[in-house]
Formats: C-alpha cells, sequence, structure tokens
C-alpha cells in the first residue's frame, strides 16, 4: 500500500492540454485581431476602393493597394510604438517604446485591479468610480498639501490607494451585508465618482485650481509631490511604469503564494466549499474588492501624479474599462496582465502615428475589441483552428459541441 | 416489446463508458441492471433514450434496428424513462404534467386537458396507483411524484420502461409499493430495465439479472443467486459487508445538541427540535430517507446554519458553541465531511495539495506568515496521499480529475488529519467505488477506536447497521427514536417511513 503505482505521463493528453490552454488561445486571438484589424484597413482604403473599380482589368492593382495600406498602417503602429527606424536621433527613435510603457503603466496597475476580482469571481466594473476616487485624494494631496519632496510624493500615492480602496471596500461591504451585486454597485459609483470630481473640481475652496477660467480643472501637482522621471527631461517615461511592475509582483505573490490569496481563490472557485472550510465568504469579498481597488487606485495616482497640467474629470481617460479588456486577455494571471497591458499601451502610443500615415485610429480599437471577443469565444477560436475541446465540461463547450460539433446530432 | 442491444459502445475521450455491451430484455420481463456507481449503467440507459450517440453497436426492437436522435425518438418508439431525479414541474397538476410535451388539443389548439385527466385516471386504476389528476405536484410525497412519472411513460404508450435508480428515494414501504407496480406492468406486457446497485431489491423483483462493471457485461445472474455471489460479481472480488469491531469503549460525552430547529434553504423547517448526544468512543448514525433534515442537522453542528428562533444549543465538549463561527468549530476539533464532496468539500479546480490546506490555511503547518509554505505542504500532502491511499499521479493533481473514491480520500486524510475530537460524517460513500468503502469504513471504525466521538449521516441502511453503535432515526425533522445497533431491518424501516419505535 506504500508505494502506490506510478501512472505512466499522459503525453499525448498534456500536448492536448497545452493546445487548448489559455496561451496558445490568447496568442491566436491576437493574430486574428491584427488580421480583422488589416481587413478594415483595406476595406477603408482609397486606393484599394479605387482599384476594386477596375478589378477585373488589373486584379494585381487591388492586392498591391491592399498589401501597401497594410503595411503602412502597421508599420506606422510599429514607429508610433516601438521603434521609428526614421528618426533623425537615436533619442527619438526610441521615443515611441518609452510612450508604450508610460501607457501601459495604469493600464497594467489597473488591469491587476480588475483581474484579481476575477480571480475571487467578483465583476468589477467599477474601475473609473475607483480610479477616480483615488484621484480625488491624490489631487487633494498634492495641490492642497504641503510636505518636503519624498514624503509628499509617498502620501499622494498612498492616499490615492487607500482612497481607492476604500469605495471597494464599500462595495464588497454592500454585497456581503445586503446581497447587492457588485456589477450594478460598482456601475453606479462611477457615475457618482465622476459627478462628484466634477464638483470638487468646480469649487475654488475644495479642488478647483488657481488659473482654470472657470473649467474643471485642478493645479497641477505640486513638484515635490510629482512622479519622478525615469529618463531625464527628454522623454516623458516617469516611474509609474516601475510601479507598475511592482504592483506585477505584489498581485503574483498575493494570488499565488500568499495564505490570504489562497482563500480568495477558494472563494473565487467554489463558495460553497469555502464557507464548509471554515472561510468566511463574505469578508473575503470585502478584502478582495477593497485589493481590488487599491490597485486601481495605483493607475489613479499614476494619473493625477504624473500630469504636467492639472487633472480634469476626464482624465482618468476611460483606463478603467480598457482595464477590463487587459485583464481578460491577460487571462486573470500576473504575466499574462503585465504583458496585455504593454500590448494595449502600445496601441495607445501608435495611435497618432497611424493617424499620421493616413489610417484612421478607430482601427485600432476594433483590434482591440476584436481580441477580446476573440479571447470571450474559445470555441470559436478552437473551431477555427481545429484545436482539441478542453477536458472540462463547462457551458461554453457545450455550446460549442452544440454548434461546432462536426458530426451534428442529426 | 422484446429490446435487445447488440455491442453498444461509448467513449467519453479515453475513457470507454460502454465496451461492447450486450442485451436482451424480453417482452414483459423485469430486468435488472446491477452494478456499481460509476460501472455505466446510467450511460447505457442514456444511449438507449437517445441522449448520447452510440460510438458502434445497435439497438433493436422486436428485431428491428433503431436509431434515435434524441430522446423524442425513443419515445415514440415506446421507450419510457424514469429519471432518479424527477423530470417534474412542482406547480403544474398531475394531469398537466402528463399532458407536458405532447398536449392534447381540440379545435384552434385549445388544450383538452379533460383527455389528459381521463387518460390519468385509467392508468391510475388500472394499476393502482392512486393517483388524483388535479392534485398539485408539489403537494405529492415523493413516491407518488415518481408515479407521476410513471403515468408519463405509460401515457405515451411506453413497452419498455427504464427506472434508473428509482429506490434511492424511496422509504423502504414505498420501495415495496413500487415493486408491486413493477410486477403489475410486467404482467401487463410492458418491459421493465431496472437499474439498482441494490442487491436486496434484485433479488426481490428481478426475472433477470444482468451485472455490469467498469462499463462491461461481466455475466448474468439468477435472482435465486445467494447475495454474496452477486456482490462479488459486481465488484469482481469477495467483499466483506459487514466491518469487524469490537464493542463501544465509551468516554465522556463529546457533542451534545439540544432542542434545535433548523431552516433549510427555502426557509421551511427542516429540523424541528432534535436533541440527542454522542460521547467519545461511539459512533451514532442518523438514518433515514434522503431530505428529511439531516443535511441541515449536520450543517448546524458544524455551524453553516444558525439554529431557528432563540432556542436550541450545540454543546461540544461541555463548551456551548452555538454562537461560534465555522471556523472556530473546526478549530475547536470538530471533523466535517460535507454529503456532497464537489460542492461542499472540495474545490475542483485546486490541486490536492491546495484542497489538504483548505480550511488550515490560518496556521501552521500550511501558513507562515502571510505565506503557504509550500515545502512543508508537499511533504503534508505526501504523506496523507500514501497514508490514505489516495491514487494520483502526485500530490500536484487536479482534485476535479480523480475519481469519486479518491476525492472522498482527499476530504477524509484533511479531517483526519487534524486534532479532531468530533467527526461528523455525511455520505462518506456515496459515489464511491467499493474498494474505497471498505478503507473509508475501516478509517471511521478506527477513529472511533481511538476514542473519537462520530455522527455518521447515512441514508444507506447496509452502511448505518454495518457501522453504527446506535442509530437515530430522522423522519420530517425530527428524530423518531434512537436504537441499538442490532435492532431488525424491518423495524428500521419502518421507523423510516415515520412510526415511532
Amino acid at each position: 500500500m506504500k508505494n502506490s503505482k506510478k501512472e505512466p505521463i499522459d503525453w499525448n493528453g498534456a500536448i492536448k492540454e497545452i493546445a487548448s490552454g489559455g496561451v496558445v488561445r490568447t496568442l491566436l486571438s491576437v493574430v486574428l485581431g491584427f488580421l480583422v484589424g488589416a481587413a478594415f484597413m483595406i476595406a477603408s482604403n482609397k486606393e484599394f476602393l479605387a482599384a476594386t473599380g477596375y478589378l477585373f482589368a488589373d486584379p494585381l492593382a487591388s492586392i498591391r493597394a491592399a498589401g501597401n495600406v497594410v503595411a503602412e498602417g502597421y508599420g506606422a503602429l510599429f514607429r508610433g510604438s516601438l521603434f521609428n527606424a526614421e528618426a533623425a536621433s537615436f533619442e527619438s527613435a526610441i521615443r515611441p517604446l518609452t510612450e508604450s510603457l508610460r501607457l501601459a503603466g495604469p493600464l497594467i496597475a489597473a488591469g491587476l485591479g480588475i483581474a484579481l476580482g476575477f480571480r475571487v469571481g467578483l465583476f468589477n466594473i467599477g474601475g473609473t468610480g475607483q480610479m477616480v476616487s483615488g484621484m480625488i485624494w491624490a489631487t487633494f494631496v498634492a495641490t492642497r498639501m504641503d510636505l518636503p519632496p519624498v514624503l509628499h510624493f509617498i502620501v499622494a500615492l498612498v492616499a490615492a490607494i487607500v482612497g481607492a480602496s476604500l469605495l471597494g471596500a464599500l462595495v464588497g461591504y454592500l454585497k456581503a451585508r445586503t446581497g447587492a451585486n457588485e456589477v450594478i454597485t460598482t456601475i453606479m459609483l462611477n457615475y457618482v465618482m465622476v459627478n462628484l470630481f466634477s464638483f470638487l473640481l468646480l469649487n475654488q475652496n475644495l479642488l478647483q485650481g488657481a488659473e482654470t477660467g472657470g473649467n474643471a480643472k485642478a493645479d497641477p501637482a505640486a513638484e515635490t509631490a510629482r512622479l519622478p522621471l525615469l529618463l531625464g527631461e527628454s522623454f516623458s517615461l516617469h516611474l509609474g511604469f516601475i510601479l507598475a511592475l511592482v504592483a506585477v509582483v505584489v498581485y503574483w505573490w498575493l494570488l499565488e503564494r500568499s495564505t490570504i490569496g489562497f482563500r480568495m481563490r477558494a472563494v473565487g472557485f467554489n463558495p460553497s466549499a469555502a464557507r464548509t472550510a471554515g472561510i468566511r465568504v463574505e469578508k473575503t469579498y470585502i478584502i478582495a474588492l477593497a485589493l481590488s481597488a487599491a490597485f486601481i487606485g495605483l493607475a489613479g495616482a499614476n494619473q493625477a501624479l504624473a500630469a504636467t497640467g492639472g487633472v480634469s474629470p476626464s482624465s482618468h481617460s476611460g483606463i478603467g474599462f480598457d482595464a477590463i479588456t487587459v485583464a481578460l486577455l491577460g487571462g486573470s494571471s500576473a504575466p499574462g496582465v503585465l504583458l496585455a497591458g504593454l500590448l494595449f499601451g502600445a496601441f495607445k502610443a501608435g495611435g497618432a502615428s497611424v493617424q499620421a500615415a493616413g489610417i484612421s485610429p478607430d482601427v485600432l480599437a476594433i483590434i482591440q475589441g476584436a481580441i477580446v471577443l476573440f479571447i470571450a469565444a474559445p470555441p470559436l477560436i478552437r473551431a477555427i483552428f481545429r484545436l482539441p475541446l478542453s477536458p472540462s465540461t463547462s457551458i461554453l463547450s457545450g455550446l460549442k459541441a452544440r454548434f461546432f460539433g462536426g458530426k451534428g446530432a442529426k | 416489446m422484446k429490446l435487445e442491444l447488440k455491442g453498444v459502445t461509448k467513449k467519453f475521450g479515453s475513457l470507454v463508458a460502454n465496451d461492447s455491451i450486450d442485451l436482451v430484455v424480453e417482452s414483459g420481463e423485469i430486468h435488472s441492471l446491477l452494478g456499481e456507481n460509476g460501472a455505466g449503467k446510467s450511460t447505457l440507459m442514456n444511449v438507449l433514450y437517445g441522449l448520447y450517440q452510440a460510438d458502434a453497436g445497435q439497438i433493436l426492437l422486436d428485431n428491428q434496428v433503431v436509431k434515435f436522435s434524441g430522446p423524442g425518438d425513443a419515445m415514440a418508439a415506446g421507450i419510457g424513462m424514469v429519471h432518479q431525479h424527477f423530470m417534474l414541474i412542482p406547480v403544474f397538476t398531475v394531469a398537466e404534467n402528463v399532458a407536458l410535451g405532447h398536449e392534447p388539443t381540440k379545435g384552434f389548439g385549445t388544450l383538452d386537458l379533460e383527455a389528459a385527466r381521463n387518460l390519468v385516471i385509467k392508468i391510475s386504476d388500472r394499476f393502482g396507483f392512486n393517483i388524483d389528476p388535479d392534485a398539485l405536484v408539489e403537494d405529492l410525497p415523493v413516491g407518488s411524484q415518481q408515479r407521476v412519472e410513471i403515468i408519463k411513460s405509460l401515457a405515451r404508450d411506453a413497452k419498455i420502461l427504464v427506472l434508473d435508480e428509482p429506490t434511492a428515494v424511496l422509504t423502504p414501504q414505498e420501495t415495496d409499493e413500487l415493486m408491486g407496480i413493477m410486477r403489475d406492468l410486467a404482467k401487463a406486457g410492458t418491459s421493465i430495465v431496472f437499474i439498482t446497485h441494490k442487491l436486496r431489491e434484485v433479488k426481490a423483483v428481478a426475472d433477470r439479472i444482468t451485472v455490469i462493471r467498469q462499463g462491461k457485461v461481466v455475466g448474468q445472474a439468477d435472482p435465486s443467486a445467494p447475495t454474496s455471489e452477486l456482490a462479488s460479481m459486481m465488484v469482481g472480488r469477495e467483499v466483506g459487508l459487514t466491518v469487524e469491531k469490537n464493542s463501544a469503549q465509551l468516554g465522556e460525552e463529546v457533542l451534545r445538541v439540544e432542542n434545535i430547529s433548523v431552516l433549510d434553504d427555502r426557509d421551511q423547517k427542516a429540523v424541528q427540535g432534535v436533541s440527542f448526544s454522542v460521547r467519545a468512543g461511539e459512533i451514532l448514525a442518523i438514518a433515514g430517507v434522503q431530505g428529511n433534515g439531516q443535511t441541515e442537522l449536520a450543517e448546524a453542528i458544524l455551524g453553516l446554519r444558525k439554529p431557528f428562533g432563540e432556542q436550541g444549543e450545540v454543546i461540544i465538549s461541555g463548551v456551548n458553541v452555538t454562537k461560534d463561527s465555522v471556523r472556530q468549530r473546526l478549530e475547536s476539533g470538530v471533523g466535517f465531511v460535507p454529503e456532497d464532496r464537489k460542492k461542499d468539500g472540495l474545490v475542483s479546480e485546486f490541486s490536492i495539495e491546495e484542497n489538504l490546506m483548505l480550511n488550515g490555511s490560518f496556521r501552521a503547518p500550511f501558513s507562515k506568515g502571510l505565506s503557504i509554505n509550500f515545502l512543508k505542504r508537499s511533504k503534508v500532502a505526501q504523506e496523507l496521499l500514501n497514508q490514505f491511499d489516495v491514487r494520483a499521479p502526485s500530490a500536484k493533481t487536479i482534485t476535479g480529475n480523480l475519481s469519486g473514491g479518491n476525492q472522498q480520500k482527499v476530504v477524509l486524510a484533511r479531517e483526519l488529519s487534524r486534532e479532531v475530537k468530533l467527526l461528523v460524517v455525511s455520505q462518506p460513500t456515496r459515489g464511491v467505488d467499493v474498494g474505497s468503502i471498505e478503507f473509508i469504513h475501516e478509517r471511521i471504525v478506527e477513529e472511533r477506536n481511538q476514542g473519537k466521538a462520530i455522527v455518521l449521516i447515512s441514508t444507506e441502511l447496509d452502511e448505518v447497521t454495518a457501522l453504527a453503535d446506535r442509530i437515530a432515526i430522522m423522519y420530517r425533522g425530527q428524530i423518531v427514536g434512537i436504537v441499538d445497533a442490532k435492532t431488525d431491518r424491518a423495524k428500521l424501516g419502518q421507523m423510516m417511513a415515520g412510526v415511532a419505535a
């Protein structure tokens, strides 16, 4: 009985598992997203449309036009987000990359927050509200308090994180106490917080800046509270990106290594088993939403403390919603969210360059949307690429069997 | 109608649920399909009923090959099925339930409920079912609901009736009545496939027996064959149906439940004023038909449900824990094996290691400060795997991929490896293979011999009589009586139906 029989390793099964697993699927989704983007670029291109007019006379012309526009579009995206080989100096050649990193910072931080919610089975749609909450507190500290350097920045950063997580905890409390669905409460709180921010920014006695001409705008953050630049004055990349990387490590430790993370995952997978094991599910919801919002608060600090101008109610830049996409694309894992955040940061950085190439930057939004659509429709991906069905019996795989099953019931 | 299955094979991935099964059910015969949980009985019947498509093999009705693409085809061909879980709409009347799916209509498509009522009355009278067509299904006792299911099949001219574990939810008396009905139906020419793993019932009612083990037919048997022979055919070896144990060495009182009432999920009183006590070194079995308040009682002992009203106390080793949380009770020495391990006992997506620390994440050895102590966890897990004979490639295997028996051993390993003085075990061998049943029973008795107080909640009378020192019988939320373990089965059966001792 002591030496239980070792079963041989099922290599075949393992390969199947990997092929049907998240990583391959995600990469395929990204590839497909870019193909969809290419299709839109082609379809909206004047030369291509003109060439289709004499398609039969000169079919190569339309193919050439299509090839050109795609090459131009993605070339511009590359130049705008990674490396601009056409630039005059090395400095300006790598500026796009630093911009991508700068813009990726808050996306990564907020993406981690949303991802944490996913892991605990919570759908936190309140990224915007929680970010704004963090921005309000950070802006207060950064524009209304006078503290020595370093300390001022730390206090502002902590204020943003605490401010956001208090709002998250409120959502958790409402859920634990009254059963209020977090999807509803977080969406509603988005409106509350954005409008509260506008209100605060319209009163000189509150957060409105001194020289804003009546606009809803704060003073620029005090020099002492600002996120320090990383690569000198000629680049705007700042400490926010490093903080986001730290957040990735913290998130990984929290969920994969810590006991609180273990309990959160248990609640996420199976709340009744967690409850039976003595884990207080309601308390875990409150903690999880507070932690989720804390990561989002870091994104809020990034927006409030980086701006050289003052923040306005729209300074959250929709990151709260983009973060949902980042979390989904990243499969809610620490490295996944990091990569997804970098990709989306690159999209943001490359927008201007794509537009300059005469292609609507909306194509980038379409690519992002398409990627998520493909992620959210794994059965479709599997059907297209003929991947094996994962052994789990989920609703999705059921649907897949129903609609893409090859050998139908009839 | 004669039913014949030839070489039916059904695979799920690499698992062969049915391996080239041959089966012949003659017209008017009660044919028992005997096998353990997971032997492939239900899969076979789902193939017959058109719910699954066979990978190979044929189905013949009266020597004609038929092909079903769904239950609709099977029903049209004269096959009726009564599932273990009834497919009835509780808020509809009997007649409405029977009509559902092939509603009789008169002009302009209006529902002809009168026709459905008459049909119910006709069938009910013919077989002495005693069912009122206008009664709401939710108001009927379980046994009558089952008869409504049978009426549903007969109303569609079923010539072959498949009963899937029909006695699981019945009291012994209701079981006897069902057997009478089965005999009457067979006499009237209906062929019956009776799926079960209960040997006594098979011997009582079957004309012929086919035994299935691990997806294969292992043989035919005659109902007159001795029970032990059927059992060993079913499990493939000699099985000790009894567990060796000496008389109880009673210690101090460990658990006292005082006048406790508990609400269920629908806010109905599931437990009403129950009191009992368990001493160290004894096994108190709580027997009863499923759904008579045992689940809620167990959850109240653990603290998952609060007692209803002001009265009611749970006292463990002299300490009143009524207001304590689940975690406090677990840490004060309560081990708990829930009846539904998939829902309450395990996180299927977690590895074995992770499940072993599910209720131990707050303290050593599994935690070190705020971190998980991974090294220690692997070590503890490996020891427990060996100690509890969990068959898995490694402690990192995902628990959901294990068999029912191995999953249950993981739960037991977790609960028994902690310092417990009281063990509450619900349905410890449900959906567990026979090899594991023996192991689990032995472990439970071992814990008792070591001086732990054990509350065993089970609906299996065999398990109760094999393990218990005393038996408390629950019926409709109350304890009908607490009797000695040597009380005879007939008496226990009566008590399970609510007749006081």
